[in-house]
């Protein structure tokens, strides 16, 4: 932590500790969430970066060895500030829950063999979506030092960010009160369920939705703010990636969707630069750009919707060499750019 | 190297019964079990797609506005050949409720659909989706056979669900099984009995760390609801594990082709390929791959490093006279030089889809596999999906 750094910078979610990702499949929203746990890493934080699918998008992402479900360091950010990973698992999650809480040594084995641990985990519905985020939530609340209390005690992290289930699976995931609500209406899974959903609730919380430019992902964003904002869940931003460089000009682009460029033109001026303009290039090249302005058309449409959601956008170009551990740098500094960290 | 993945021979088929589309979400999996759907019924073949969670104006262009659980026919098809196309969207519970009313005595049923533990289980359990889908794909089949004179089916494509657990259904059997026949289970629903003198002390003192703890963590009341649940489901235990058998043989069968579906990015194709290897590994058929969304140029023979450098000539050209005023906006070479600029940015996008297909290819030798361009446009009406399934098609 380094608290000269703290007023250094206003971002758009000062204050906020816990910074939760989704996005439709495919969207890249692993790599989103890597990317801005770069950025809020920068000016010399400690922050950790999670995820709970097991499906080790984050180790190789950051191409590292795979994560296991102790916290590893995975990258360095400016001026000392580093990324820890962790890939929760259900299982460890609920014997190192029982460790804290129940002193359970011998317990937790027994459990094991009787099938008790698999019934936890997999089948007994919500204790697992609470296990998983049970975890995030210790590492949210976590202090230096353990025995110190109160406002004064320094946070073992500076800010968690969460790689959470895609958008169709997200408000289930992280509406784990509603989940254990019919099945426990007291006992020790409600307390913690209620604490973990006080915390998702409060400001410290943002959940950011990471979409393309596609009607898809797009009306899956919009579904899902609805639904985070129907059980007062606080939404954060919204991040719109791969977006693709303006490379024609709006009347070049009309003009293409009017099949009203002159292809003798165009032939000749590929003939000055000594490309042959045989008939399948031009129309090919004219083919292209109609194509083109008809997705650039589309994209138009469905940035207009995502500024009607009246939330702050950010913006990531495409990376032409797909994404890498440099691309994801570059991801960072532009999120720390507009403004997100 | 490369073999084709020879779409119209497998639907043209008639051995060919049951057609199971999986892969990441977010590839297009829903569009092409819609696609194979269709282009195999204006074939002539009586299909019926069961898809799990279709896009809103995809499920439309089917004619499924609601969600229930019954397969509807598709309007506007040519059926000229003498095919039909049915389709319908998964209902998780209804489908669970289904199989409690069809294995347990009519109380017990009663007592089941009532209890809170299995309301969550079936509407809510990580897994459930994966389990129901091919219980329906059961019940679709049978459905199908019920009249071996006149099927009302002769071919079925289902779509899964979008996890990383989409081939947690191939466990399934397995973990039933295994959940089943546990000792947890018995613990449950017999506690009395397990306590009993017939067991080892030392068994009997872990029979009762494991129910304290239990009743620690989920709460007594919870407790008891999973017991009342287990005990009402133990009349159908039997017919439950027939049946996942049952589902899992069926699978297994040659007359099943199993279609993985990738797009080309490094995500996506990793998972396709865990799902090529996981198939594999239960001795799955396997028929092969679609790689979606692939970039295509429509001017290929021209290099992006060309394009490149014939713009920057032309944008020489055009530098050269500037000092006279800015270009106009129709002005002829920077028109061209901006098409050059976009055919190149293209080709480097269509250059990494060749590249990324080529590695998973490589990795997974003598794969069938078919790629399917990139539409510019969302696909949600019957003439798109006629297009996905030429494509598909190699057309």
């Amino acid at each position: 932590m380094a608290p000269e750094a703290e007023s250094a910078r206003d971002t758009d979610w000062d204050g906020v500790r816990l910074h939760i990702v989704t996005g439709k499949g495919g969207t890249g929203k692993t790599t989103v969430a890597a990317a801005l746990a770069l950025a809020l890493a920068g000016a010399g934080r400690r922050v950790l970066l999670v995820e709970v699918e097991g499906r080790q998008g984050i180790s190789q992402t950051f191409d590292v060895a795979p994560l296991a479900s102790s916290e590893t360091r995975i990258a360095h950010a400016a001026r000392g500030g580093e990324v820890f990973g962790l890939s929760v698992d259900a299982k460890t999650a609920l014997l190192e829950y029982l460790h804290i809480f129940y002193k359970l040594g011998r317990a937790g084995g027994l459990l094991e063999k009787f099938g008790a641990i698999d019934f936890a985990t997999t089948i007994a519905p919500g204790v697992r979506d609470v296990l998983l985020i049970g975890k995030v939530y210790e590492a949210v609340r976590r202090r230096k030092n353990h025995k110190a209390k109160g406002p004064g005690a320094i946070p073992a992290y500076d800010a968690v960010v969460l790689d959470a289930p895609p958008t169709g699976r997200v408000v289930r995931f992280l509406n784990v009160n509603h989940e254990v609500a019919d099945l426990a209406r007291v006992g020790p899974i409600r307390s913690q369920a209620d604490s973990i959903t006080a915390m998702l609730k409060s400001p410290q919380t943002a959940i950011h939705l990471v979409t393309l430019l596609e009607e898809m992902p797009v009306q899956e964003t919009v579904d899902t703010i609805a639904e985070l904002r129907a059980i007062g869940m606080p939404i954060g931003g919204v991040i719109v990636n791969q977006m693709r460089e303006e490379i024609l000009t709006l009347e070049v682009l009309e003009a293409a969707t009017r099949a009203a460029i002159s292809r003798a033109d165009v032939a000749a001026d590929l003939s000055r630069v000594h490309v042959r303009p045989t008939d399948a290039l031009v129309d090919g090249l004219l083919t292209e750009a109609r194509d083109h302005a008809e997705r650039v058309a589309l994209e138009r449409d469905e940035a207009k919707v995502i500024a009607a959601l009246g939330r702050p956008t950010y913006r990531l170009p495409s990376l032409s060499e797909g994404v890498d551990a440099n691309g994801i740098r570059e991801m960072a500094e532009t999120l720390v750019g507009e403004g997100m960290a | 190297m490369t073999s084709v993945l020879d779409i119209d021979a497998l639907i043209g088929d008639p051995q060919t019964r049951i057609i199971v589309c999986c892969g990441a979400g977010g590839v297009g999996k829903t569009t092409t079990a819609a696609a194979l759907g269709l282009r195999a019924a204006e074939s002539g073949r009586r299909v019926v797609v069961l898809t799990i969670d279709p896009a809103r104006r995809l499920a439309q262009s089917l004619g499924l506005t609601t969600l229930d659980n019954t397969p509807r026919p598709v309007r506007d098809i040519d059926d000229t050949r003498g095919g039909a196309l049915d389709a319908m969207m998964l209902d998780m519970k209804r489908t669970f409720d289904e199989v409690v009313q069809a294995h347990a005595a009519p109380d017990k049923a009663e007592q089941i659909l009532a209890n809170p533990f299995y309301q969550a289980v079936s509407s809510s359990f990580s897994g459930t989706q994966e389990y129901m889908a091919m219980e329906k794909l059961g019940q679709l089949s049978l459905e199908a056979r019920r009249d071996p004179d006149n099927p009302r089916w002769d071919l079925i494509v289902v779509d899964t669900p979008p996890s990383r657990s989409a081939l947690d259904f191939l466990d399934a059997p397995k973990r039933l099984g295994s959940f089943l026949d546990g000792r947890l289970i018995r613990l449950l629903s017999a506690p009395a009995k397990v306590g009993g003198r017939a067991y080892l002390k030392v068994f009997s003192a872990g029979v009762n760390i494991v129910t304290t703890t239990l009743t620690k963590v989920l709460g007594g009341q919870m407790l008891s609801d999973v017991q009342t649940f287990v005990a009402a489901l133990d009349t159908m235990f039997g017919g439950f594990r027939k049946r996942a058998d049952h589902t899992y043989a069926l699978l297994s069968d040659h007359s099943t082709a199993f279609i993985v579906v990738a797009a080309p990015e490094r995500d996506a194709l990793r998972e396709a390929s865990f799902f090529v290897d996981r198939l594999a590994e239960e001795e799955m058929p396997l028929a092969g791959l679609v790689i979606n969304r692939v970039y295509r140029v429509s001017a290929p023979n021209l290099s992006a490093a060309r394009a490149l450098s014939a713009a920057e000539q032309l944008g020489d050209e055009q530098g050269g006279s500037s000092s006279e005023g800015p270009p106009g906006v129709f002005d002829s070479s920077v028109i061209t030089a901006g098409l050059l600029r976009m055919h190149a940015v293209q080709a480097e996008i269509a250059a990494r889809h060749q590249a990324l297909a080529r590695r998973l290819i490589a990795g997974h030798p003598g794969i069938p596999m078919v790629e399917v361009p990139a539409a510019s446009g969302d696909i949600h009406d019957l003439v798109g999906l006629r297009t996905v399934g030429d494509a598909l098609a190699g057309h």
